[in-house]
């Protein structure tokens, strides 16, 4: 059933309770994207150590089930994680991460929190 | 709510269905039920056979050719402007220019008229329901000429606040250009678009090109319901041919003809022009002056034979059927626990879309992309997301809404098979 494979119980229980979800109040990384298509708006911020590793990070947002569960797996999986790590993350390592594979139409939702992400860590070299 | 069933129906829907091959699809598994309108129409064979009939016997361009095929295309294309302009009652034809979509149509209105007659200080009147194709060329051409825009609030029932004494609080001595949709792609509100008109040009100078002028947006009025453009009496009118059986990529825009006269051309090249010399050149009668290029051949006349099916049905059916469908559907989403339905609620004043939200603790309880999604998995599409209408999401304070939308073809039937799909997306969201 494709239902059971685009909203997965254990992605609901995210979407409801999602970890990760909060404001860090003097981020070092950090931006704010809006999908067109449906108005989600997924913010991701990120506290380093050593200027490398990640040491928290937290999104904020409304939108979609698909789009606000993405970020908080997305926002628990680079905790601890080296910037150039993270800096690898794909589309595909998403999909896996949410284990799910949504049509073209909602790809956009699933994939929302990597392009936050990429901004993000963009942010951090202008600064 | 009553729903009269015994009545002879207005339309044949099961005769009607058969026209629409798409119809019989099944979309993962289950009977296509096509709720989409709003946003486009699905097809009849006569449509799709009228536009291959013309690439396969009479295809040539059009105006210049003195050969037969020519001539034929020439007669097909007129003759589907005619069609059209019977059709919503524009008198003279050479009042209807063929555009892609309504949204081009408001754009030749934003660059033709308005760049040669609004001028800084001016003010220009919209209304807080439109789509964005009636506002952001109004947004340039405000940003352009230092006009200002003003909008009419609508009320909590999601109507416009335009009674007489609140209409002197907007239309000024300063406005140049009303535009107001005629049914609006959200709500549903069928705006009271003639008296407006009558009251806007009963307040102003009886001086035509001083007073100001009216736009309607009927993009979601033609397809579903008697339309009179005469009687409405609007300086200009627009709407599109895909939400009304047509192909996609022709568009109408009607202007009265000592508008289309003095205004400028929108686009140039050929086919516009009368005579052209190294340095200048002198434009085409109306409406040719409008369609420089080659035009969408095919498409008039694909849109020519959607109005013949739809005359075939009678407008006043169509209009009976929606609202019956309409009144059938607001009942039945109203036994739905927590369900929200925007704009008015009686089906008299409102058009066959309806737009709502799973709503608890005042929050959008499923997002209507995730309700979109669950709802496709029952072969069921409807829309989701701003509707093209992000200002009115932040009126109505949500971020975005399911809509469902009627044609012809749907039945009560399908409505019924609304109802479980919507209470197995509360089932997967634990509601």
């Amino acid at each position: 059933m494709i239902e059971d494979q685009l909203y997965r119980e254990t992605l609901l229980e995210i979407y409801r309770n999602p970890t990760n979800r909060g404001e860090i109040t003097k981020p070092d990384l950090e931006a704010k994207l809006v999908n067109p298509l449906c108005g989600d708006e997924v913010k991701l911020q990120i506290k380093l150590k050593r200027g490398e590793i990640v040491e928290k990070a937290l999104f904020s947002g409304n939108g979609c089930a698909i789009s606000q569960a993405s970020a908080a797996l997305l926002a628990e999986s680079i905790q601890g994680k080296k910037l150039s790590s993270v800096n690898k993350l794909r589309g595909n390592d998403i999909l896996k991460l949410i284990g799910i594979n949504p049509s073209p139409s909602r790809i956009g939702c699933a994939l929302l929190s990597l392009e936050v992400l990429m901004e993000a860590l963009k942010s951090g070299s202008k600064s | 709510m009553k729903v009269e069933t015994k009545t002879k129906p207005n339309l044949d829907t099961d005769k009607i269905r058969k026209d629409f091959p798409i119809l019989s699809r099944e979309i993962h598994g289950k009977p296509l039920v096509y709720f989409d309108n709003a946003a486009t129409s699905q097809k009849p064979k006569q449509v799709i056979a009228a536009i291959s009939n013309y690439y396969e016997q009479h295809n040539a361009n059009v105006h210049r050719g003195v050969h037969k095929l020519s001539e034929e295309a020439t007669a097909a294309f007129e003759g589907a402007r005619k069609k059209v302009a019977d059709f919503v009652n524009a008198g003279d034809m050479r009042q209807i220019v063929f555009t892609r979509n309504a949204t081009e149509a408001i754009n030749l209105v934003a660059y033709s008229w308005g760049r040669k007659n609004i001028k800084k200080g001016d003010e220009i009147l919209l209304t807080q329901m439109e789509h964005h194709s009636n506002l952001v060329p109004w947004q340039l051409l405000a940003k352009e000429t230092g006009a200002k825009l003003k909008f009419i609030p609508i009320s909590e029932s999601g109507e416009l606040r335009i009674h007489v004494l609140e209409l002197e609080k907007y239309v000024t001595s300063r406005t140049k250009l009303v535009a107001i949709t005629h049914v609006s792609n959200v709500l549903g509100t069928i705006n009271p678009v003639k008296q407006t008109i009558e009251k806007i040009y009963e307040r102003s100078t009886k001086n035509f090109e001083l007073r100001p002028k009216v736009l309607i947006d009927g993009a979601q009025a033609v397809p579903h319901m008697p339309v009179s453009i005469q009687h409405i009496n609007p300086d200009f009118y627009v709407f599109t041919g895909h939400k009304m059986l047509g192909p996609t990529g022709i568009g109408v825009l009607y202007a009265k003809k000592e508008l289309l006269e003095d205004m400028d051309p929108f686009l140039s090249g050929g086919d516009m022009i009368l005579e052209v010399d190294w340095e200048k050149s002198s434009w085409n009668y109306i409406p040719w002056k409008f369609e420089a290029g080659t035009p969408d051949v095919a498409g008039a006349i694909g849109l020519g034979a959607a109005a013949d099916y739809l005359n075939s049905l009678g407008m006043k059916n169509v209009r009976e059927h929606e609202k019956e469908l309409t009144a059938y559907a607001l009942e039945k989403l109203s036994a739905v626990k927590d369900l929200v339905v925007y704009g008015p609620k009686d089906p008299e004043k409102r058009g066959g879309v309806i737009s709502f939200n799973i709503v608890k603790n005042d929050q959008v309880a499923i997002h209507p992309h995730d309700l979109a999604s669950i709802l496709d998995t029952e072969g069921i599409a409807v829309r989701s997301g701003h509707h093209c209408a992000q200002p009115l999401m932040k009126v109505l304070e949500i971020p975005a809404a399911a809509r469902v939308s009627f044609y012809i073809y749907n039945t009560k039937d399908e409505v019924n098979r609304l109802i479980p799909a919507m209470e197995k997306a509360k089932r997967i969201f634990k509601l």
